[in-house]
């Protein structure tokens, strides 16, 4: 169904007609060793999937994209797709890459709204799997090895599954919905899914050790860390923002101005959950330059085109509250220095003095925090994130982890987690297959 | 500025582009848009004995997207009576006297009902008659059309009833369902016929309907063969064309032909031309895009001719025909070898695929280093587009080996990116019916085929 265009957050682009399918499938030049299937960091063989659509095979064309990525449905609408699979089609550079994430979504809708179950699912192998955290690693880790025939438990604090792809993702790029939708379709797998079981409350490691022939953290991050600011307890946290904004909209506050700390897709986000969701004017507050955000180029140009102010080399110094309300924040201007361990160039004050900038919202997205838990369970950690060898086992044996909350390079992202955990399943498999007479 | 007129067995036309005898010419209503439009002639939907049609008369053929590649039907012949259209095509020849008008004509096979329908045809004041012998379904079961025309006896004689009382130019309408359509083509002129027109329709299924199992279309619940035309057709059209037009006989008459099949650009319409064609029949491309077709037939033919120096058609018409060879005549020792411009190539490497998979094996997939890898060659821990876009191989021919085969050429999808380039072979010119004469040994025996490629440098891998 298409979103209602009354609805201010809905699915940005509507599903391809089957016609728009079929014409853009054909356009496919079904490139040999094909460089969108290489860019995929699950390796699906785009190709294969898109003609799979223009002969009119849809399930095939799903089953295809299931061998490589179970969420397909979610990467189909969150990965970024210019700096993936579309970014490395040889269309690209003289015309139009072919839109792979909407004929993705296209092939994953056919099979989703018919109810076709076409992942075969290996006989049991008796043994039992614990994950821990029902993100997408954990939901990739979970069906890969469910399908090899484990008999698989999911651990879920929260009391939905999907991780960041129901809670976190703006509904904009993912309804809940269709997270959900993943989720199910990994339970009809086989899979067990148990939410409000946290791992270090109600639920320890050594306990699941015990119990399974393997686990795996797929834990995520944590909260938006703190700013060591003044006013800082009236900074609402960007995650909680999203959050809110797909779970209770309705009682969602947006503010009139609203001041969105942070220079990353998160950030990006949340300008725009406050400007489509009712805010006159909204700004983004940056302390570096443009050149060094986080943020992907695309999702940089569709902010711009959402009417968001940008304000760069700019570092709030505080909140300024009166009787009570946020009336807006104080800042410093910036420059750049010389450059940091990423590369970017760090910020560092200019001259001048504060200058204020008025909100009576401020939002802060400035990344999150690392996996406290790792240190608490007794995890070897690297920079903070849980220390993982090239398998994916932690320094625990039969412990494995991946997703966000191992990822100390390069970025986090959605369909990373996902290969994260079909590598770590296949680890798994191997290592118990290994094992099985032992 | 190029002049487009034709003169065609005596009919004169200001372009060489007529209407094809089909639904496009079924009335005078649609003709007189027609040549409103620009056409240079029509050719009137055939009429002859009453007919009853049925519906889902046509089925088309899609490739990749592209409707109506190709076209069939079950249509029959005019379906409105005689005396409306005598008496429509009448009016249309009095309304446009610089057009030619042309009706096609079918009837039982007796010589007073052919008698009669010309002398019909010839009152109404129309500049031409062209005799339906192609019609492959349904008036072929009564013995008319393709049923005709498959038998040159047959066809020669009806032409001869026909040539006996007609005033007015008698064109001879060929069928492609026989296995060499130059014998009907000599029958036609033996029995005197003034012109030649080729190719109807081709006998074809257009496909099954895989959740029934009917034919599609189904026409309530049967189908069958239909005369296919359109795009795909072309190539046929043009090979059987060219040999028409190369037949001493039908050279030596000499008649001229009107060439038509799968004509959808000015492109084609130009081959036609080159292959000795003196007028164009058109059909498929109408019922796909109207009449209105006609503006860029002529523009583009005519600025092609001003681009080429040639003021009339007669310049360049049947310049191809010299170049039609059977392959005994071909030059073995002509040597071309595939050439990819790597600043034009976007690397898909279906040229490497096709040719490692279907020919020669002599592309290579070269890496950054300069080095040949192999396909699906890099880590499976790499993602993004930067890698996957700096790490991709370049395809580039061993020219030492390449056969010269022209696979990866047609299967690149970039324009002017795989050159077929002349290579010197360093052998003598030779043909094979010359080396035949010559060394007959070598075209009999492998052990002297093997010692006369040794012997002359040919290395097959």
């Amino acid at each position: 169904m298409e979103p209602l265009k009354t609805e201010p957050l809905g699915e940005q682009f509507p599903p391809l007609t089957a016609q728009e399918a079929l014409i853009e499938a054909n356009r496919c030049l079904f490139c040999y060793d094909a460089p969108c299937t290489q860019a995929c960091p699950t390796h699906i063989d785009v190709p294969r999937f898109i003609k799979k659509i223009a002969t009119g095979n849809l399930r095939g064309s799903a089953s295809t994209i299931f061998e490589a990525n179970l969420l397909g449905a979610t990467c189909a609408r969150v990965c970024p797709v210019q700096e993936l699979c579309e970014g490395a089609c040889v269309l690209g550079a003289e015309h139009k890459p072919i839109m792979i994430g909407r004929l993705q979504r296209y092939a994953m809708d056919y099979v989703y709204s018919q109810g076709l179950n076409t992942i075969r699912i290996a006989p049991a192998t008796g043994r039992k799997i614990a994950i821990a955290g029902c993100g997408p690693a954990g939901l990739s880790c979970a069906g890969e090895l469910a399908r090899r025939g484990y008999q698989v438990t999911v651990f879920e604090q929260r009391e939905l599954g999907g991780g960041l792809s129901t809670y976190g993702i703006i509904s904009l790029r993912e309804p809940v919905q269709a997270s959900l939708e993943e989720v199910k379709m990994i339970e009809r797998l086989g899979v067990r899914i148990e939410t409000r079981r946290e791992l270090g409350a109600d639920l320890s490691l050594d306990d699941l050790r015990a119990r399974f022939d393997a686990v795996f953290l797929g834990l995520g991050l944590g909260a938006v860390p703190a700013m060591g600011i003044a006013g800082e307890d009236h900074i609402i946290d960007g995650l909680a923002y999203i959050e809110q904004s797909k779970m209770n909209q309705s009682a969602m506050k947006v503010g009139r101005r609203v001041a969105v700390i942070g220079g990353g897709n998160t950030a990006i986000d949340c300008a725009t959950v406050a400007r489509r969701l009712g805010a006159e004017h909204v700004v983004m507050i940056y302390r570096r330059s443009a050149r060094e955000m986080s943020a992907y180029p695309h999702e940089y140009e569709f902010i711009k085109k959402e009417g968001v102010e940008m304000r760069f080399l700019t570092q709030p110094t505080g909140v300024i509250v009166e009787g009570g309300k946020v009336v807006g924040l104080r800042a410093i201007r910036m420059e750049l220095g010389p450059p940091d361990a990423s590369g970017r160039r760090v910020a560092q004050p200019s001259k001048g003095g504060e200058f204020t900038i008025p909100a009576d919202q401020v939002v802060k997205a400035i990344g999150q925090e690392k996996p406290a838990l790792a240190e608490r369970l007794g995890l070897a950690t690297d920079r903070g994130y849980i220390k993982v060898a090239r398998n994916f086992e932690t320094s625990m044996p039969g412990v494995f982890a991946g997703g966000d909350c191992i990822r100390v390079k390069s970025a986090a992202s959605t369909v990373m987690a996902v290969q994260d955990g079909k590598l770590a399943a296949a680890s798994i498999h191997k290592k118990l297959s290994e094992t099985r007479n032992g | 500025m190029a002049d487009l007129n034709i003169e065609f067995a005596g009919i004169k036309s200001p372009n060489p582009f007529w209407l094809a005898s089909a639904p496009p010419t079924n009335s005078s209503a649609q003709i007189h848009r027609a040549f409103e439009a620009g056409w240079g002639g029509a050719v009137w939907k055939t009429i002859g004995p009453p007919v009853l049609n049925v519906s889902n008369r046509y089925g088309a053929w899609e490739y990749g997207g592209q409707k109506m590649a190709g076209i069939n039907n079950v249509e029959l012949i005019s379906d409105r009576p005689l005396e409306t259209n005598l008496r429509e095509i009448r009016e249309v020849k009095r309304a446009w006297p610089d057009r030619a008008v042309i009706v096609s004509a079918m009837v039982e096979s007796k010589p007073d009902a052919w008698r009669t329908i010309v002398h019909q045809i010839e009152d109404t004041g129309a500049d031409g008659i062209e005799l339906n012998y192609g019609c492959p379904h349904g008036m072929s079961e009564r013995g008319m059309g393709s049923a005709v025309g498959q038998v040159p006896e047959y066809c020669e004689q009806i032409t001869r009833w026909v040539m006996d009382g007609a005033k007015i130019p008698v064109i001879v309408k060929l069928t492609p369902n026989i296995t060499n359509i130059v014998y009907p083509a000599r029958a036609a002129v033996r029995a005197g016929a003034s012109a030649l027109s080729l190719i109807n329709t081709i006998n074809s299924i257009t496909g099954i309907d895989l959740d029934t199992f009917e034919t599609e279309p189904s026409i309530g619940g049967r189908g069958g063969h239909g005369g296919y035309a359109g795009p795909a057709v072309k190539p046929v059209a043009l090979n059987m064309v060219a040999a028409v037009c190369n037949d001493e006989e039908v050279r030596k008459a000499p008649v001229p032909v009107s060439g038509m099949g799968g004509i959808s650009t000015w492109k084609d319409a130009v081959e036609f031309l080159l292959l000795g064609a003196g007028s164009l029949q058109i059909c498929t491309a109408v019922m796909h895009y109207g009449y209105r077709i006609i503006e860029d037939l002529c523009d583009g033919l005519a600025n092609w001719m001003d681009s080429k120096n040639f003021r009339t058609i007669a310049d360049f018409r049947g310049r191809t025909l010299s170049r039609i060879a059977d392959f005994k005549d071909f030059n073995l020792s002509f040597r071309a070898a595939a050439r990819i411009d790597e600043a034009r190539c976007i690397k898909c490497n279906l040229c490497y695929a096709a040719c490692n998979d279907a020919a020669h094996q002599c592309i290579d997939l070269i890496d950054s280093s300069g080095k040949a890898v192999q396909p699906y060659a890099w880590d499976a821990a790499s993602n993004g587009r930067a890698e996957a876009v700096a790490n991709r191989p370049q395809p580039r021919v061993r020219e030492g080996d390449c056969v010269g085969c022209r696979l990866c050429y047609n299967v690149c999808p970039v324009e002017k990116c795989i050159e077929m380039a002349e290579v010197p072979s360093g052998r003598d010119a030779v043909t094979w019916d010359q080396l035949a004469k010559a060394r007959p040994e070598v075209t009999e025996d492998w052990e002297a085929m093997q010692q006369y490629r040794k012997a002359v440098g040919i290395k097959v891998h």
